[in-house]
């Protein structure tokens, strides 16, 4: 998952990037999109899933009367677009009256998917219904390590028959790549795979080290050498493709020098919505113990959770920070790195992100990921609602 | 399928916004957007006129001649800024061309 709207192409001068031209202008308008994770319920069992280790059971998720008052709260004060996601978003029965529903509201749909549920009528339907555009993920680029990385027999080729469909039915389509050290070999072919796939964008995200994926570190965490290797890949590829292929890269943050500006800076111009209805800051959020949520069920309307909640308020701006971000001249372009992260490696969200390198913690996090990385651990933990698996010595 | 992709927008080009790209009035804000895949981009005040002029039907040659008439300005400037515009658009995948009508 990156940023929602972020790694935008510069702005021309006629078409500027809204995003770019409002959000830090305006106090905490809200957010232009908004992610809704409406079910956790999932097939696959990606070890780097970006959903809690704490899941929502089915009987917590919202109904289908609730995710349509949110859709037309959230159209009503002022978000333009929402993706629907998840867990795997399909698994909703009731998705294509939701989708149906936002774009009678007036909101701009996209569906994060693995793919491995829908249907070609289902895709119609949703198609029908006015879904405006589709996102793919994949594990890799054939069905040996796809699969096992899923740890979904079929998956892959699965995928590979949804995105055809996807095209057919003139349906813009991404491909969501997860990269980690298992596959960043795959990824010329990836690239290839997404330009036959007739995609128009492809994100090349690598994996980030919170809840599942912190949990399977030691099996996914590239080298230096990969990742030098993969942003010279992209670099080269968004420049031979400019116009065919937009390609959005994710990279991971333990090797850089500064941290990343996580969210566009924590309840700044980004929230999301768990299945069971809590307005979260981000989707690793509920990591942070300690903070309370407020969710749509609530007295509270969306618009007021956001401007006043205690948790969006907690780490907004810079009031919260302590050494060395206080005083640090960065301060208020990375906001002092990802606050999930700071929490999962130093047990104080307010502590600097340890990606940063003036963080105390940063030498030793970042000698741990490199050996790590050149360590013999590739066994999974799979994702799922019994706290996960570990794959077995001979795979699956 | 959609059209193909590297499209060279010229005097002849009848463009529109594909289905996936759609231009509104974002009453909150105040201003026009084009909402695409993941990104909102804010058109200006003449991008926001030629798109609304752009329908698959008119070509950009018409376009032009209609801004001409309108601001009374030179045909041939107004020709190059709209070609400008909407050929970042198609770079950007947001802009597709109108099939030919079989007669």
């Amino acid at each position: 998952m990156t940023d929602v709207l972020g790694n935008p192409p510069p702005p021309s001068d006629s078409l500027a990037v809204l995003e770019k031209q409002r959000s830090t202008a305006e106090a905490f308008g809200i957010p232009l999109a908004v992610l809704l994770e409406i079910t956790h319920r999932c097939p696959l069992q990606c070890p780097y899933c970006s959903n809690p280790v704490e899941l929502d059971r089915a009987g917590k998720e919202l109904t289908t009367d609730e995710w349509k008052k949110v859709l037309s709260e959230l159209a009503e004060i002022g978000v333009l677009q929402v993706h629907f996601s998840g867990g795997e978003p399909t698994a909703r029965k009731d998705l294509v009256e939701l989708v149906k529903h936002a774009s009678d509201v007036g909101l701009y749909t996209n569906l994060i998917t693995s793919a491995v549920l829908l249907t070609r009528e289902k895709l119609g339907e949703l198609a029908d219904a006015g879904l405006c555009h589709v996102q793919i993920s994949f594990q890799g680029i054939e069905e040996g390590l796809a699969d096992r990385v899923a740890g979904y027999k079929g998956g892959h080729r699965k995928k590979l028959e949804v995105a055809k469909w996807t095209r057919e039915l003139d349906l813009p389509l991404t491909v969501n790549a997860v990269m980690h050290r298992q596959n960043l070999h795959q990824l010329p072919d990836i690239i290839q795979m997404s330009i036959d796939l007739d995609a128009d964008r492809l994100e090349v995200a690598n994996v980030q080290y919170y809840g599942w994926a912190l949990k399977n570190r030691a099996a996914l965490m590239p080298t230096v050498a990969q990742l030098d290797e993969c942003t010279r890949l992209v670099e080269e590829a968004r420049e031979r493709l400019k116009g065919t292929l937009a390609i959005d890269y994710v990279v991971p943050d333990y090797y850089a020098l500064r941290p990343k500006k996580c969210m566009g800076g924590w309840g700044r111009q980004f929230f999301n919505i768990s299945p069971a209805g809590k307005v979260l800051p981000c989707h690793a959020a509920e990591s942070i113990t300690g903070l309370e949520f407020e969710s749509v069920r609530s007295n509270h309307s969306i618009a007021w959770i956001w401007q006043n909640s205690e948790a969006f308020n907690r780490y907004r701006g810079t009031g919260w920070m302590k050494e060395p971000c206080k005083s640090c001249e960065f301060r208020e372009i990375d906001f002092g790195g990802c606050r999930c992260q700071a929490f999962a490696l130093t047990g104080d969200a307010a502590n600097t992100d340890p990606a940063c390198a003036l963080s105390p913690l940063h030498e030793t996090i970042f000698k741990q990921a490199e050996a790590e990385a050149e360590g013999e651990t590739n066994r999974f933990l799979y994702r799922n609602f019994a706290g996960g698996t570990l794959e077995s010595e001979n795979g699956t | 399928m959609a059209g193909p992709r590297h499209i060279s927008v010229n005097e002849a080009s009848r463009p529109v916004l594909p289905r996936h790209a759609k231009l509104k009035y974002d009453e909150t804000r105040k201003v026009w957007v084009i909402l695409a895949p993941e990104r909102v981009l804010a058109p200006d005040e003449i991008a926001v006129e030629v798109l609304q002029l752009c329908n698959g039907e008119r070509s950009v040659g018409d376009v032009s001649d209609q801004l001409a008439a309108k601001y009374a300005a030179p045909r041939e400037a107004i020709l190059a800024d709209v070609i400008t515009m909407l050929q970042d658009l198609a770079d950007k995948g947001f802009l597709t061309e109108a099939r030919e009508k079989t007669p």
